[in-house]
């Protein structure tokens, strides 16, 4: 060991000697990328405070060089040299990076920011190491661990040190370090540990012995975790094909209109969140994260003017024939795609999440959950409960529902049957617009979007029985989850085909959907 | 004023007469050349833009004087995404519309629909898309990439210590042909460079799939096992869902890259870069490649766009498809120069060895068998722009391996285009 | 505009001349698809030569004239709206296709298996070089599923959009299946380069020629048979059913075994016209069960004017042969000129184009 140490300080020396007119970023700017890597893999081993700035530079993507390859740093568009007093000759181009490199870099920031005050900074980088820690960063991580002060930082150092010690020439160490490694629910410690049950990788039997009882703790954790996040896949899964289908509960369920235009309603919803966004980011830019609390009902009045409009001009024509709108929302489904493709291109074009709706929370370590699924179960929910609320506690509701039971009953009781239609037309419309508004932050948006929610939406209405809320609840999330305990098993494809079978199945044995309505009429 | 009027009725009837005339001459001089691009159904998000590209490079050859003293004259039908439609229309366009030269088709089940009117009535079809090779027809020139050119150098960069020193793979496709063979390809070379079976995963989803959650747990899972790299064949549309979920849940390209065979510049459009940087794609063009040839190139096309109003024009992209478009289109213009005739089998003849200057910066050959080109192969990084970065490259062209030496049998077929009946 | 002129034209004849006109007509076309066929064995410079283009389009609406014919016995009499028909069509092409593909294979393994590194025929497959075997198939893969189906959807009583979504549903899982490459019917390419078909080549101006011939018999016996049907007392049970099942029920019949017998039926004469589509168009492949598809198969039936036999042959024939015409002849607009047919058609030809037609001879 020391002996590394010491050529490890030799070649450092001579290296400093070799480049003694340069500093760290002239030498990484002139270096190619195998010797830019050792001098990151070098400069995480030992760091030095003033070297961060740099360092951040780059994880940044803002380091430059101009054609006589000075370094410069970007700020805002400016380029200031990285060291000196430098102008450039030219603009600077920016640094090429690849992958291996932007590892490196992430190493050496963390081991760099082992030396801020900050302990949240301090925090993240122990835990940046505890996934990427070298065999090099040995004695920094020993000398750190010594002299931190803050408890949680200690014990994530405490944590990466473990892993590296794993390998340590000293028994009792690798024997502490294997069993805190089994506190851990971390992946990576399971394959850890699984190396050294081999007798040629651990010789000593009582360290063998230990590994065996970390990693059946680690396995437990991982398998909550594991349990966990299929369970929450489940229910991401089943909010949206409820979110897909709740319009059509009401266009199909409610009026029964065969509405084969209803995905063409959830494409359109997720158009006007795109217009929505692009007149964010022309004219409010600023305020771009809130673009789609805004297309909300943007998309909601947008899609329910359609329906309602379509409603108007031709489905009003076919109360009562059934299968022909099936044959005219068919065309009407025609038109607005190649409408849509004329307009926007046939290309999908770009939803961006805002950053509320990016990345995840880590719950446990093997478990992340996207925050833009959390949000969308939640509104999926929201949205059940104002339909219902709508369709319940108010007086179009009732109107509905009437004139759903009984056409001709509830027109002599003076209900305007016709402006009804409209309005729920336009409802189911509307909702299926904010569902296309919650489609669009999960996947692509493009004039086919509706074409491959329809099946889904139709199967969804129609397990749960028609003219039933809850039952549509019920059938989605019943889909969603029992997709996800399938796909793991089988594989996607085959889960699809088991569960069209299985739904076929089922109907057998129920053949109005899960919650049939009670009732005499025969025909 | 009446002689007036008399001689203004002349010149304007003289002059109409003329211009029928001319036109009447211009329309026997032309040369009809086929566009066989799907522009309704699934297809469209692909293939319009191809049909815009070939519209363009025609216009291009057209303003320079055409093709031997001749006028090109586009035919552009809708096959509408339906493969038998693909058949009927392939065959208009050779019999009733009677063009010299298709371009088309995007789906290897499209070409495969094709192939054998073209090789009944002796046609001549450009295809211009990557593809899992295993055909070789005298009847079609493959300006795309086979497998050789794209997929076996993409994973050999992985292997590299830049490009990560992965040790897993992760072979993750859409179920259908052009993933399959492409992943078997893989499995055979990832075999024979030392990779163990269990560090190989293969997994499929359907078509038009787009809950990725449990995959990408299950790539999470996988990567825990050492360095891993994805090598994703996902077909076009599943791609978004795919890297959203790739980006919510936290895993990065310094983590487990991602190289993807079908994502280009033009499928990036739909996607929010800014997660993405990192991650890989394969291809034998892009349109941040700098040279003067493709400055022009990208230079042509966006003022194209904006010419003609073609949707999204402020944002109009090159791809590795709408090069080779390009270059099938003007090696074939050049063929038929050479050849002095569009004949079929003359131009086939002239297209041997036929050499181009593409936008990609090499100088493109068509090969003098086996009717695919020798492409560049370039490994690009998504940036945060929607471009890539291009951080590898072969140094010459390579030659396209149709029938690969990984699958078994191939060693027996003739490397030279023999019809299919 | 070709098309509404030929209509008022042919709609103000029938009106002009009565009944008879209408059958003098129908023999007519019977006639010139009769000759179409011999035509095409004319040398190519003949005036009267008929192309090879026009031959393979004609003989692929005829089948999707008698997939209509199909559907419309089980729609239009029975009340019973599949949106899967599409996947018998295929079972037969894909039946058919099995043969056509050992055909060219000769002693070996079909290309795609080769390919997949197979060595011996999946057990679905043995005995498909045969052509009797074939054609045995071709009858009963669709017709046994259809049996199955039917057996358990009509026992357990399921009607109207319930059972539309159910058949939408298995034509779904169908193309998934089909879809996957080690299902054995050759992935998403399907099938196709097809050689010969008993040995003769099936591009040839013979082969297409009786192909096509064999498409107008196996068209007009359908149309026999289910003018049989309706005129019996069998198809007076079946539109009771649609009409009112319950009834129906009352007065002392079992519907299952009615719907059950004109369901099969009906799934085997879709197989057959997938039979002879294939050979024709040269290719199947997992998107012939696309559940849009079958949805097309219903509007065809609808536009044309359900619960007659001659309306879904005039609605598939209009629909697919405007969308020849229309995707050359305006390729980016002509969904619009279709979405806009079928609003029209329904808004004010609630029975379909032979519904225009009697008004105007009545």
């Amino acid at each position: 060991m020391p002996t590394v140490v010491t050529r490890i300080l030799l070649s450092l020396l001579l290296l400093l000697s070799l480049a003694a007119h340069a500093g760290d970023a002239q030498d990484f700017v002139t270096a190619n990328p195998a010797k830019q890597a050792s001098l990151l893999e070098r400069w995480s081993a030992a760091p030095d405070a003033a070297r961060l700035p740099l360092l951040e530079a780059l994880q940044q993507g803002r380091v430059a060089a101009d054609s006589a390859k000075t370094a410069f740093i970007e700020t805002a568009g400016n380029y200031q040299a990285a060291e000196g007093e430098a102008q450039p000759l030219d603009t600077p181009k920016k640094l090429r990076l690849n992958n291996r490199l932007r590892g490196l870099i992430a190493t050496a920031v963390a081991s760099h920011q082992l030396l801020v005050d900050d302990p949240v900074l301090r925090l993240a980088a122990a835990q940046q190491l505890q996934k990427s820690a070298k065999p090099a960063q040995l004695q920094l991580l020993n000398a750190q661990v010594a002299s931190e002060t803050d408890d949680a930082v200690r014990d994530a150092l405490t944590l990466a040190l473990a892993n590296l010690q794993l390998v340590d020439s000293d028994l009792a160490v690798r024997l502490a370090a294997v069993r805190l490694l089994g506190e851990t629910g971390d992946p990576l410690a399971r394959t850890r540990l699984e190396t050294l049950l081999d007798p040629a990788v651990e010789s000593d039997p009582t360290v063998r012995t230990a590994a065996e009882t970390s990693l059946a703790q680690v396995k437990r954790k991982l398998l909550i975790g594991e349990l966990l996040g299929q369970a929450f896949s489940g229910l991401s899964l089943g909010s949206i094909l409820l979110l897909a289908a709740l319009g059509l509960a009401i266009t199909f369920g409610l009026l029964g209109v065969i509405n084969m235009a209803h995905g063409e309603m959830l494409m359109l919803g997720a158009y006007s969140t795109y217009m929505v966004q692009v007149l964010f980011q022309r004219f409010a830019p600023e305020a771009l994260a809130l673009y789609p609390l805004v297309a909300l009902p943007v998309a909601f009045f947008v899609t329910a003017a359609i329906g309602m409009a379509l409603e108007r001009t031709v489905i009003r024509h076919l109360y009562g024939r059934p299968l022909e709108t099936l044959l005219a929302t068919w065309g009407i489904s025609l038109i607005l795609i190649q409408l849509v493709r004329v307009i926007f291109g046939a290309q999908n074009v770009e939803v961006a999440n805002p950053y509320w709706l990016s990345g995840g929370i880590q719950v446990l370590p093997n478990l992340v959950l996207p925050y833009n699924r959390i949000v969308i179960i939640g509104f999926a929910l929201f949205v059940v409960v104002l339909t219902w609320l709508l369709l319940n506690k108010t007086r179009l509701g009732l109107n509905v529902r009437a004139v759903t039971q009984n056409r001709n009953m509830a027109a002599c009781c003076g209900v305007p049957t016709g402006r009804v239609d409209m309005l729920a037309f336009g409802l189911g419309s509307g909702i299926a617009g904010l569902g296309g508004v919650a489609l669009s932050q999960i996947g692509n948006v493009g004039p086919d979007l509706g074409q491959s929610y329809i099946i889904d939406s139709f199967l969804v209405v129609v397990l749960g029985g028609v003219g039933q809320l809850a039952g549509s609840v019920m059938a989605a999330f019943g889909l969603g989850i029992a997709n996800k305990i399938l796909e793991p098993q089988i594989g996607a494809v085959l889960g699809k085909i088991l569960i069209l079978a299985l739904i076929i199945l089922f109907i057998q044995k129920r053949p109005q959907g899960l919650f049939a309505l009670k009732g005499r009429v025969i025909d | 004023m009446q002689r007036r009027n008399l001689i203004k009725a002349f010149t304007l009837t003289a002059s109409i007469a003329a211009m029928g005339m001319t036109w009447t001459v211009q329309a026997a001089e032309t040369i009809k050349v086929g566009i066989l691009h799907s522009l309704s159904g699934t297809m469209a998000i692909s293939e319009t833009s191809l049909k815009d590209m070939a519209l363009m490079t025609i216009d291009e050859i057209n303003a320079k004087g055409g093709v031997n003293g001749k006028q090109l004259e586009a035919v552009v039908v809708d096959p509408a995404s339906n493969w038998p439609l693909f058949a009927e229309k392939g065959r208009q366009l050779l019999t009733q519309d009677k063009v010299d030269v298709v371009f088309g088709c995007w789906t290897s089940v499209s070409r495969k629909s094709v192939l054998p009117v073209f090789e009944e009535l002796n046609g001549l079809l450009f295809y211009p898309v990557q593809y899992e090779g295993e055909e070789m027809s005298p009847n079609v020139f493959y300006t795309g990439a086979a497998p050789n050119q794209q997929a076996i150098p993409a994973v050999e960069y992985l292997m590299s210590e830049d490009g990560g020193a992965a040790k897993r793979y992760f072979l993750l496709g859409t179920d259908y042909v052009y993933p399959r063979t492409t992943n078997k390809i893989l499995r055979a070379f990832l075999i024979s460079k030392g990779v163990a079976e269990k560090d190989i995963e293969e997994v499929y989803t359907p078509f038009g799939h787009s809950d990725y959650q449990t995959i990408v747990a299950n790539i999470k899972k996988f990567s825990a096992g050492g360095k891993t790299a994805v090598i994703s064949t996902v077909n076009g549309d599943s791609n978004v869902p795919f890297y959203k979920e790739l980006a919510n849940q936290g895993l990065e390209a310094t983590d487990v890259p991602v190289v993807a065979f079908s994502v280009g510049e033009e499928e990036l459009r739909g996607i929010d870069t800014k997660p993405l940087v990192g991650h890989l794609a394969a291809w034998n063009y892009f349109q941040s490649v700098e040279n003067p040839v493709n400055t022009e190139f990208v230079a042509k096309w966006k003022a194209y766009a904006k010419a003609k109003n073609l949707p999204g024009a402020d944002k109009a992209v090159t791809n590795d498809p709408m090069e080779a478009t390009y270059v099938g289109i003007n090696m074939w213009a050049q063929a038929v120069e050479k050849a002095g005739t569009t004949e079929v089998d003359k131009v086939r003849e002239a297209l041997y060895g036929q050499t181009f200057a593409a936008p990609s910066g090499y100088t493109l050959t068509m090969d003098k068998t086996n009717h695919h080109l020798h492409k560049p192969v370039m490994i690009g990084e998504i940036q945060e722009d929607g471009q890539f970065s291009v951080v590898w490259e072969t140094s010459s062209p390579v030659r396209a391996q149709p029938w690969s030496p990984f699958i078994e049998g191939n060693d027996k077929k003739p490397d030279y285009a023999v019809k299919s009946n | 505009m070709t098309m509404p002129m030929n209509q008022t034209l042919l709609a103000r004849a029938s009106a002009k001349l009565g009944p008879q006109a209408s059958m003098a007509i129908g023999l007519l076309v019977l006639a010139v698809l009769l000759a179409m066929p011999l035509l095409h064995l004319l040398p190519a410079d003949n005036a009267l030569h008929v192309s090879a283009y026009s031959l393979t389009l004609v003989g692929k609406i005829l089948c999707y004239c008698i997939v209509a014919l199909a559907l419309d016995l089980v729609w239009g009499y029975a009340g019973l709206l599949s949106l899967g028909h599409g996947l018998f069509f295929a079972l037969g092409g894909y039946a058919m296709g099995m043969y056509l593909m050992r055909e060219a294979a000769g002693d070996g393994l079909p290309a795609f298996m080769s390919f997949l590194a197979w060595t011996e025929l999946p057990w679905y497959w043995y005995g498909t070089s045969n052509f009797l075997w074939a054609l045995c198939l071709v009858v009963l893969a669709p017709g046994l599923l259809a049996l199955v189906f039917g057996f358990f959807a009509f026992r357990s009583r399921i009607k109207g959009v319930y059972f539309s979504i159910m058949t939408q549903a298995l034509t779904f899982a169908g193309m998934l299946l089909f879809f996957r490459n080690e299902t054995g019917f050759g992935g998403n390419n399907g099938f196709t380069n097809f050689r010969t078909i008993l040995g003769f080549d099936i591009t040839s101006a013979h082969t297409r020629a009786v192909l096509f011939l064999a498409t107008v018999v196996l068209l007009v016996a359908s149309l026999y048979l289910g003018w049989r049907l309706a005129r019996s007392k069998f198809g007076r049970v079946l539109t009771a059913l649609r009409d009112a099942e319950n009834r129906l029920m009352f007065c002392g019949y079992d519907p299952r075994g009615y719907k059950l017998f004109i369901w099969v039926l009906s799934a085997v004469l879709c197989g057959l016209a997938g039979a002879l589509y294939v050979p024709q168009v040269g290719i199947i492949n997992p998107s012939e069960m696309s559940p849009t598809n079958s949805i097309e198969a219903a509007v065809w039936v609808a536009l044309g004017g359900r619960g007659t036999l001659i309306g879904p042959l005039l609605g598939a024939g209009l629909v697919n042969g405007m969308k020849s015409w229309f995707t050359v002849a305006f390729p980016e607009y002509w969904l619009f000129a279709l979405g806009f047919l079928f609003i029209v058609v329904t808004l004010f030809l609630p029975k379909g184009v032979i519904g225009l037609l009697r008004r105007k001879s009545s």
